[in-house]
């Protein structure tokens, strides 16, 4: 049976593109609320906050050029961090249809590998997380975002966007079947939103009130979004970049366990 | 338990049961189906069926009682009971998004057929069923027939020995009913083995070697059809009167009759044969009591409940009896 793990998965997730392809604009929708963000944060909130950046204090990314190019730079993880967790929006709505429409019943009564079926959703997660990360970027090089480090520290943040793409997949296919409907699925992942906000993904934790700031500094974006910093700009991160990594496998595995787990207590919403 | 069975069984249930909190869904069933036949499983909506059919193609667990489908415990072995049977539910396990072809695509990848193999089967099932036109359009845009169509398609990809149908033609138009029916039909002559429900009486006729009534989680009732009808033996006569006179006078000139007062009317059980026919009315016309409306009703599932349960409550309102 193991054997057919991975050509299920493969099979599975041939799925995923196929619906991916024939309706890219899901892709583009994406794609479309980061770089609006992007957007937003430089040209309209930029000179501000870039401003205030300085005065905040501790590492600032970018060199010295103008408070806007500052800002844009310190922003930079905090938008592919919100690509992640929007694709991830997706996956939980596409997950949801998938259990609210029949075609799971099929696949349960079918001897296939049961990782095989969520595999390939949160393969199809990853490569879509992929494309709309390649739109942000360009949009965000065609703004002024220029990494002042060398392409080995690029790939090693292209890495950790991986990482945190599995576990935001993993957690929003188990979303996904939790919730039982679309609608609700589509809500969910707006706590990881939520959660990014409370991070130093867009403003530096220093300047907010203690309680706040202790649980922004112990929760997982904050070390991911200092660690990709440091990545592109070579703030110092210290071991940031350790418990970043050490996340983002805890939160895959915890949530992987959890959606196979549902996927095989699923009770069926058909009238008895 | 059945009384005669020809051959070997392609599934046995003993004593299966199955609550959700307080509310006992199935109350200790047992069932055998011999190879290569059709069983059906007939009763009204909240009978069970479908909590039946879920246990018995692995989907959920039983509370207790033994399930053998295949000659496998679906308990213990369910990756094996799911290699030999297929399943189309109540619910249409289709993707809409995608096209009649590649639905049936994805069922020959997830069979690991091969793709000569695989792409064969698709053309001949897409062709058996009559969707090779339709084929290359997106699923959601087909009607309810085809869409019920290419659902079984996909069950079949995979050649199951053991197929259950989870009310197959619920909600179908008459034509795309039979066209199912010679699809089961057909299955059978090649040695499928087919467990399917229903609430139409006709439909389990028609197709089942045996029946099984199941009512409120418990079979009241288990047989050939041939056996079930002689439970009932036809249908009912309903007498209309003029007033509670005429009413009464034929209440007692008929006797086992049930009165129906505020209708004025008298109902009584009748084999459907013209000869008791004649002799009821001519026991009227010796007492010179006027008849003011006659109706004669053949057999339905709701006679059949009444035989076998003694009542016809609200609950099977929602019984169906199609072409009447």
């Amino acid at each position: 049976m193991n054997a057919y793990v991975l050509i299920d998965s493969t099979t599975m997730l041939r799925r995923s593109l196929r619906r991916m392809r024939r309706y890219p604009s899901l892709t583009f929708f994406i794609a479309a609320i980061p770089v609006v963000l992007l957007l937003l944060f430089v040209f309209v909130l930029g000179g501000t906050l870039g401003a205030g950046l300085g005065a905040a204090g501790g590492a600032v990314p970018g060199g010295a050029a103008g408070d806007r190019e500052v800002y844009l730079a310190y922003v930079i993880p905090g938008i592919l961090l919100m690509t992640v967790v929007g694709t991830g929006q997706g996956t939980a709505i596409s997950v949801a249809m998938d259990m609210t429409a029949g075609i799971i019943a099929r696949f349960r009564t079918m001897a296939i590998a049961r990782a095989a079926v969520l595999g390939g959703h949160v393969l199809g997660s990853l490569i879509q997380t992929a494309l709309a990360m390649a739109i942000v970027v360009v949009v965000a090089v065609l703004v002024g975002f220029r990494p002042t480090t060398d392409p080995p520290q690029w790939l090693a943040a292209a890495g950790l966007l991986v990482l945190v793409g599995l576990a935001v997949s993993w957690l929003s296919v188990g979303m996904g079947m939790a919730t039982g409907s679309v609608e609700t699925a589509s809500n969910v992942p707006m706590i990881l939103i939520l959660l990014l906000f409370l991070s130093s993904a867009f403003v530096p934790t220093g300047t907010m009130p203690e309680p706040l700031r202790w649980f922004a500094e112990h929760q997982p974006f904050t070390p991911i979004a200092e660690t990709l910093r440091g990545l592109l700009f070579g703030t110092p991160f210290g071991d940031d970049g350790i418990v970043a990594v050490a996340w983002c496998v805890a939160i895959s595995i915890a949530a992987a366990l959890w959606a196979l787990r549902l996927y095989e207590r699923m009770p069926q919403r058909t009238p008895a | 338990m059945t009384a005669t069975t020809t051959g070997p069984a392609a599934i046995t249930v003993r004593g299966l049961r199955k609550a959700y909190g307080t509310q006992v869904v199935l109350d200790g069933i047992d069932l055998e189906v011999p190879v290569g036949t059709v069983f059906a499983l007939l009763g009204p909506n909240g009978a069970g069926k479908t909590t039946a059919v879920h246990i018995l193609s692995t989907l959920i667990g039983a509370d207790a009682g033994e399930v053998r489908v295949g000659g496998h415990d679906v308990a213990r072995a369910p990756d094996a009971v799911r290699r030999l049977i297929g399943l189309t539910g109540q619910v249409s396990a289709v993707d809409g998004q995608f096209t009649g072809e590649e639905n049936l695509r994805l069922m020959a990848d997830l069979h690991h057929l091969g793709k000569a193999e695989g792409r064969r089967k698709v053309a001949e099932l897409l062709e058996r069923f009559d969707l090779t036109e339709a084929a290359g359009k997106p699923a959601m845009t087909w009607s309810g027939g085809m869409r019920r169509r290419l659902d079984l398609a996909m069950t079949l990809v995979g050649s199951p020995r053991i197929i259950f149908l989870d009310e197959p033609t619920t909600g179908l138009d008459p034509r795309s009913r039979r066209v199912m029916w010679d699809i089961v039909r057909e299955l059978v002559a090649d040695g499928v083995t087919i467990l399917l429900t229903t609430q139409y009486l006709e439909e389990a006729d028609r197709l089942a070697q045996r029946i099984a009534l199941l009512d409120a989680g418990r079979i009241v009732a288990q047989g050939t059809p041939a056996e079930l009808k002689r439970l009932v033996p036809g249908g009912s006569i309903r007498l209309e009167f003029g007033d509670t006179v005429d009413l009464d006078r034929a209440a007692v000139a008929l006797g086992e009759a049930a009165r129906d007062d505020a209708g004025l009317a008298l109902q009584m059980p009748n084999d459907g044969g013209v000869h008791a026919l004649r002799m009821l009315l001519d026991r009227l016309d010796e007492q010179d009591i006027e008849v003011d409306g006659l109706s004669v009703r053949s057999a339905d599932l709701d006679d059949v409940f009444l035989a076998l349960t003694g009542r016809t409550d609200g609950r099977h309102d929602d019984l169906q009896v199609p072409s009447r």
